[in-house]
C-alpha cells in the first residue's frame, strides 16, 4: 500500500496498454465526478447573500427562515453539511423539494424516464441517419463530382446545423401542429407526441454530424490504401463498409461524442418548448423558483451524464484505434 | 502569413455567401445603433384598446398584451440582443484567452493541468454551465451574460491555446526564449501580437454563437427579465400565442436565425478562403481526391485493330500488356491539361519494363491508367489498352474485374499508407482470394499466410494477425507484393516501390521483385525516377518526358549509349565511382515544361544542346531505332556514350 504498485505490477500494466488506458480514464472520470459533486454542493454557498432569504423574500418571518435553513442543513458547520450531502448521494436521499414538498429522488424518478426516452430516441435517430447520409453524400460528390448535389448538401446541412434546436422546435410546432394539425403541440401522450420533440432534437445534430461524416469519408477516400483496395477490384459494398467505414469512424466519433454530450443540454431546451415532463422542464422552473435541492440534484445528474458519455466515447475510441495513438495520450 | 489571412478576408467577401453574410451583419449593426432611437417610442407605446392583435396594416406583426407594436419591439430588440452577445463574448475572451495562453508561459506541469481543465470544460454543454451560474447570481441579463461568457470561455481558451502553440514553436519565439526573454514578456511581446488577428476574428464570429445561446436562455426565462426584452424573451412571450398568431413567435425566432446564419456564413466563407490553396504544382495523380474508376472510355478506338498507330508500331500478338495511343487528360479551370500523351508500348510475358522520368513526366499516371485507377475528373483514352486480351477500357464486367483483381498486382510508393490501418494484414490479403477465387475465409487466410511466407516475411502466421502499423516499412512493402501474389499475377505494376524505403531495404525489395518475376514469370512494369534501379532490374526501359515516351531502349543499349539527348543526360547525371568529388554533380539545366505549357515541337528542345529550329516547331515521332528500340528525336546521337565529363548540358 505504502510503496504504491510494485515494479512487477507496473511492468504488467506496461504490457497491457488497453488496461492501463482503461484504468487511467476511469480515474479521470472519478476525479471529474468528485469535482462535479463538490461544485454542486458548493453552489448554494456561492450565492451572494443569504440564499434562503433571497428565496423566501425580504418579508419572510425569521422563524420560517430558520426552519428552512435547518431543513436544508444550512445551519450546521460546512464539513458536516458536506458529509451529510455525500451520505445522501450514496443512499439516494437528495433532499426535499422546497416548492413541491416532495422528496427530490421521487421527482427525478418520475421524470428521468421521460428525458431518457426523448434523448435516447434522438440519439438512435441521429446515428441511424447521419452516418449513411454523410457517406452517401461523400461518395456522390467525391473528386468534385456533382457540384449541384454538393452545394445542396452543404447549404441544407449548414442551415439546419445553425438553427438552434429550440427555434426549430417552435417552427415544427407552428407547421405540423398549429397549421396542419397533424401532431400535438406539446406534452407527452401517444406515439405522435414524440415525433416533434425527437425531430427538434435530432435534425440539427444529424446535419452537423453528416457534414463531419462526409468530410471524414472524403479524406479516407483519398488515402492510398483505398486506391489499393480499388486495385483489388472489390465490390463496392466491401470497399465502403470494410475499408472506408472503420477508418472514418474515429474522427466521426470524436466530434460525434461532443455532439452527444451537447444533446444533454439540447434536451433541456427542447423539453421546455414542448412542455415535456422531463428533467429539463423541472430544472428550469426550479432555478426560477430558487428550489435549490431540485436544481442541485438535476445539475449533478445531467453533469454526471455528460462526464460518463465523454468517458465512454474515449474508451470506445481507444478500443477502436488499432494504432493505440489515443491510448498513450 | 498575416497577408494571406487579410487576402482571405477579401476573398471571403467576394464569395456570394461571405458577401451576403457581411451585408446582413452590417445591417444588424446599423439597426442596433439606430433602432431604439427610431422605433423606441412606438415599441413602448401602450394601447389597451388594441391588445394581442394579429398582423394588420398598422401593426405588421400585431400587438402584445399591452397593445405595443411587436414589429417595432423586434427592431428595438436588436440592440439588447447584440449587446448582450458582444458582452458575453468579451467575458469569454477575458476569461478564456489568458487561460489558453497560460500553457505556453507556465511550466510543463501547470500547463498540463490547465490543458486538462480546458479539455474538461470544452466538453461540458454550455447550457448546464449557464443554469449553474444562473442559480448563483440569480436570473437576469447579468446572469446570462456571465453564464454564456463563462460557458464559452473554454472554447476561447482552446482557440488561444491552438494559435499560441503554433506560434510558440516558431523560430523567433525559440530565439527569444534562447536569449532569456522572460515568459510573460514572451507572451506579451512575441506570442499574443502574432495571434491577435485570427483571435479577434474568431471571437467576432463567436458573437453569433453567443447570440443563439443567450436567446435560448432568455427563452427559458432565465435571461432578460421584463420589462426589458430581447429576441429570446419575445419568442418566449410569443410561444403562448402560437395557436392564434404564430407569426408573433416566428418573427423573433427568424431574427435570431438570420443573425446566427450571418455569423456562421461569414465564418465559413472565411475558413474556405483561408483554407483553399492553389492546386498549381501538385501532381494530379497523387493529390486529387479519391482514386476511382474514372470515366475511362474508349475514344478513337477503331473497328479494325489493324489500323496502325505511330509509324506502324501498333503492337500485336500475345503480349501481356498492350498500350496504344494512351492519353490521360484533366479538365482544369485554365483549360484541359494532358499529362500523358499518345503513349504506346507493350510488355511481353515475363518481361520487366521500366518507365523512367522526372516528376510530372506522366509515368505514374500511365501506371494508374493501366490499373484503371486514374482519379476523377481525369479522362483516359486509348486506341487500345489490353491486359491479357481483356479490354481495360470497357465497362467493368465481372470477368474483367476478376481478371484485373487476380492477375494485375499494384505496388505503390509508400507502404506506410498502402495498407488499410484498421484491418489485419492477413485479412487484406485474404479478401482478394475470397472475392475473386471463391475461397472461404479460413482457406483464404491460410493462403495469405503462405504468400507472406513466399515473400520471406518471418513468422508469417503471427504477422498475418497483426495490424499494418506493427510491421516495418520493408515488411509492409513485402506484404503489398504478397497481396499481388494472392491471385495468379501476370503483371506487377510497381510505382516507385522503393522510394520511401531505406537503402538497405530497397535492395531487398528489388531482389524480391526479380524473384517474383523469375518464379511466376509475371511481367513487371517498374515506375521510377532512379535510372540506376532500372539498370539493375529491368530488361527494357521507356524514358518519358513531358507526357510522352521519348526513348524505348533495352538495358544493354542503355548502358552502351542511348540515342536521345535526354536519356544521355539522365545517364550522365548518375554519379558513380569515377565521378570527381571536387566537381559539382552533373545536372540537366532548366526544368521540364508544365503540363499546360507544352510546346508544339520537341518538349526537350529548350534544354537540349543539339536542338535546331526543326526541333522547336515539329514534334519528332517515336520511330524505330537501332537495336530494336524506338526514339523520338530529330537528331539521335551516336551509339557510343561520350565521356561523362563532356556530356552535353552538364557544364553549361
Amino acid at each position: 500500500m505504502t510503496s504504491g504498485p510494485s515494479a512487477g505490477q507496473q511492468a504488467w500494466l506496461a504490457r497491457r496498454p488497453r488496461i492501463r488506458f482503461l484504468i487511467r480514464r476511469l480515474g479521470h472520470l472519478l476525479g471529474s465526478l468528485a469535482v462535479l459533486v463538490t461544485l454542486s454542493f458548493a453552489m448554494i454557498h456561492l450565492i451572494p447573500g443569504d440564499p434562503v432569504r433571497i428565496a423566501l423574500g425580504p418579508k419572510a418571518p425569521l422563524e420560517l427562515i430558520r426552519a428552512r435553513k435547518h431543513s436544508l442543513w444550512l445551519d450546521r458547520p460546512l464539513p458536516t453539511q458536506f458529509g451529510h450531502y455525500l451520505q445522501g448521494l450514496l443512499t439516494g436521499d437528495l433532499g426535499t423539494s422546497i416548492s413541491a414538498k416532495l422528496p427530490v429522488s421521487g421527482i427525478i424518478a418520475d421524470r428521468l424516464p421521460n428525458t431518457v426516452q426523448l434523448a435516447g430516441m434522438a440519439f438512435v435517430v441521429i446515428m441511424a441517419l447521419s452516418v449513411p447520409l454523410g457517406m452517401v453524400a461523400a461518395v456522390l460528390t467525391r473528386d468534385g463530382r456533382r457540384g449541384g448535389t454538393e452545394l445542396a448538401f452543404t447549404s441544407l446541412t449548414g442551415f439546419f446545423a445553425t438553427v438552434p434546436e429550440f427555434l426549430l422546435g417552435v417552427g415544427l410546432v407552428v407547421l405540423f401542429a398549429v397549421q396542419l394539425h397533424w401532431l400535438p403541440v406539446a406534452g407527452k401522450g401517444g406515439p405522435g407526441s414524440y415525433l416533434l420533440p425527437v425531430a427538434a432534437l435530432s435534425v440539427g445534430a444529424i446535419a452537423g454530424l453528416a457534414r463531419i461524416v462526409r468530410a471524414e469519408t472524403l479524406t479516407v477516400l483519398g488515402e492510398d490504401y483505398i486506391r489499393v483496395a480499388r486495385s483489388k477490384q472489390l465490390p463496392a459494398r466491401l470497399l465502403y463498409l470494410r475499408h472506408v467505414l472503420p477508418n472514418m469512424l474515429t474522427g466521426t466519433l470524436t466530434i460525434g461524442g461532443l455532439l452527444l454530450a451537447g444533446l444533454v443540454g439540447s434536451t433541456v431546451l427542447v423539453e421546455n418548448v414542448f412542455a415535456w415532463p422531463g428533467l429539463g422542464t423541472i430544472v428550469v422552473s426550479s432555478v426560477v423558483q430558487q428550489d435549490y435541492p431540485v436544481a442541485q440534484a438535476i445539475i449533478l445528474m445531467l453533469g454526471a451524464t455528460v462526464l460518463i458519455i465523454n468517458t465512454a466515447i474515449d474508451l470506445i475510441l481507444g478500443m477502436l484505434d488499432p494504432r493505440s495513438t489515443i491510448l498513450d495520450s | 502569413m498575416t497577408n494571406r489571412r487579410r487576402r482571405g478576408l477579401a476573398t471571403a467577401l467576394r464569395t456570394p455567401t461571405g458577401c451576403t453574410a457581411a451585408l446582413v451583419l452590417l445591417a444588424l449593426a446599423v439597426l442596433a445603433v439606430i433602432g431604439p432611437a427610431i422605433w423606441g417610442e412606438s415599441a413602448a407605446r401602450i394601447d389597451v384598446a388594441h391588445i394581442l392583435e394579429g398582423s394588420s396594416a398598422r401593426h405588421l406583426l400585431g400587438t402584445d398584451n399591452l397593445g405595443r407594436d411587436i414589429f417595432s419591439r423586434l427592431l428595438v430588440a436588436a440592440r439588447p440582443s447584440l449587446t448582450l452577445a458582444v458582452l458575453a463574448t468579451l467575458v469569454a475572451a477575458v476569461v478564456g484567452v489568458p487561460l489558453g495562453a497560460m500553457p505556453t508561459v507556465v511550466g510543463r506541469r501547470t500547463g498540463r493541468i490547465v490543458n486538462a481543465v480546458i479539455e474538461f470544460s470544452v466538453a461540458f454543454p454550455a447550457i448546464l454551465l449557464a443554469i449553474f451560474v444562473a442559480i448563483i447570481v440569480g436570473v437576469g441579463a447579468r446572469a446570462v451574460v456571465l453564464a454564456i461568457g463563462i460557458a464559452s470561455a473554454p472554447g476561447a481558451a482552446r482557440l488561444t491555446q491552438t494559435l499560441a502553440a503554433s506560434v510558440a514553436g516558431s523560430d523567433y519565439v525559440a530565439a527569444a526564449r534562447l536569449v532569456g526573454v522572460r515568459r510573460w514578456r514572451l507572451l506579451w511581446r512575441h506570442v499574443l501580437p502574432n495571434i491577435a488577428e485570427p483571435l479577434i476574428l474568431n471571437l467576432t464570429l463567436a458573437v453569433g454563437g453567443a447570440l443563439l445561446a443567450l436567446s435560448s436562455l432568455s427563452f427559458l426565462g432565465l435571461g432578460v427579465q421584463p420589462p426589458a426584452y430581447d429576441w429570446g424573451r419575445m419568442l418566449e412571450q410569443g410561444l403562448g400565442r402560437i395557436f392564434v398568431t404564430p407569426v408573433v413567435a416566428l418573427a423573433p425566432g427568424a431574427a435570431v436565425v438570420i443573425a446566427g446564419l450571418a455569423f456562421n456564413g461569414l465564418g465559413e466563407a472565411l475558413a474556405q478562403a483561408v483554407g483553399a490553396r492553389p492546386m498549381v504544382g501538385r501532381r494530379a495523380g497523387r493529390s486529387v481526391g479519391g482514386p476511382v474508376g474514372s470515366p475511362i472510355r474508349p475514344a478513337t478506338r477503331p473497328a479494325s485493330m489493324a489500323k496502325a498507330g505511330v509509324a506502324g508500331q501498333d503492337p500485336v500478338g500475345s503480349d501481356t500488356l498492350i498500350v496504344s495511343g494512351l492519353t490521360v487528360s484533366f479538365p482544369t479551370p485554365a483549360g484541359t491539361v494532358t499529362p500523358v500523351r499518345d503513349v504506346t508500348f507493350t510488355v511481353a510475358k515475363g518481361e520487366i519494363v521500366g518507365i523512367v522520368g522526372e516528376s510530372g513526366s506522366g509515368k505514374s499516371l500511365t501506371a494508374l491508367a493501366i490499373s484503371r485507377l486514374v482519379p476523377a475528373p481525369g479522362v483516359v483514352t486509348a486506341r487500345r489498352l489490353q491486359f491479357l486480351g481483356g479490354d481495360v477500357l470497357e465497362r467493368p464486367s465481372p470477368a474483367l474485374r476478376r481478371l484485373l483483381g487476380t492477375s494485375l498486382a499494384v505496388v505503390f510508393q509508400d507502404p506506410g499508407s498502402s495498407l488499410n490501418p484498421s484491418l489485419l494484414v492477413g485479412r487484406q490479403l485474404a479478401e482478394v482470394a475470397e472475392v475473386h477465387q471463391g475461397l472461404r475465409r479460413p482457406q483464404a487466410m491460410t493462403r495469405a499466410v503462405d504468400r507472406l511466407r513466399a515473400v520471406r516475411i518471418p513468422d508469417p502466421k503471427r504477422r498475418a494477425r497483426q495490424y499494418p502499423h506493427e510491421l516495418s516499412g520493408g515488411m509492409r512493402q513485402r506484404a503489398m507484393i504478397a497481396m499481388g501474389l494472392m491471385g495468379d499475377p501476370a503483371l506487377v505494376v510497381a510505382d516507385e516501390p522503393t522510394s520511401a524505403l531505406d537503402v538497405t531495404v530497397q535492395q531487398q525489395i528489388l531482389r524480391l521483385l526479380r524473384r517474383v518475376n523469375t518464379d511466376t514469370s509475371a511481367a513487371a512494369l517498374l515506375i521510377t525516377h532512379d535510372i540506376a534501379v532500372v539498370g539493375e532490374l529491368c530488361h527494357r526501359v521507356l524514358i518519358m518526358y513531358a507526357g510522352r515516351i521519348v526513348e524505348d531502349i533495352d538495358v544493354v543499349t542503355l548502358a552502351a549509349g542511348p540515342s536521345h539527348p535526354y536519356t544521355r543526360a539522365l545517364i550522365a547525371s548518375v554519379p558513380d565511382m569515377t565521378t570527381r568529388r571536387g566537381e559539382p554533380l552533373a545536372t540537366i539545366p532548366g526544368r521540364p515544361p508544365q503540363p499546360h505549357e507544352i510546346p508544339d515541337g520537341c518538349p526537350f528542345a529548350p534544354r537540349c544542346a543539339h536542338a535546331t529550329d526543326q526541333c522547336r516547331v515539329e514534334l519528332p515521332p517515336l520511330q524505330p531505332a537501332g537495336s530494336g528500340g524506338r526514339v523520338a528525336c530529330w537528331h539521335p546521337q551516336g551509339t557510343a556514350l561520350p565521356s561523362r565529363f563532356s556530356a552535353n548540358g552538364s557544364r553549361s
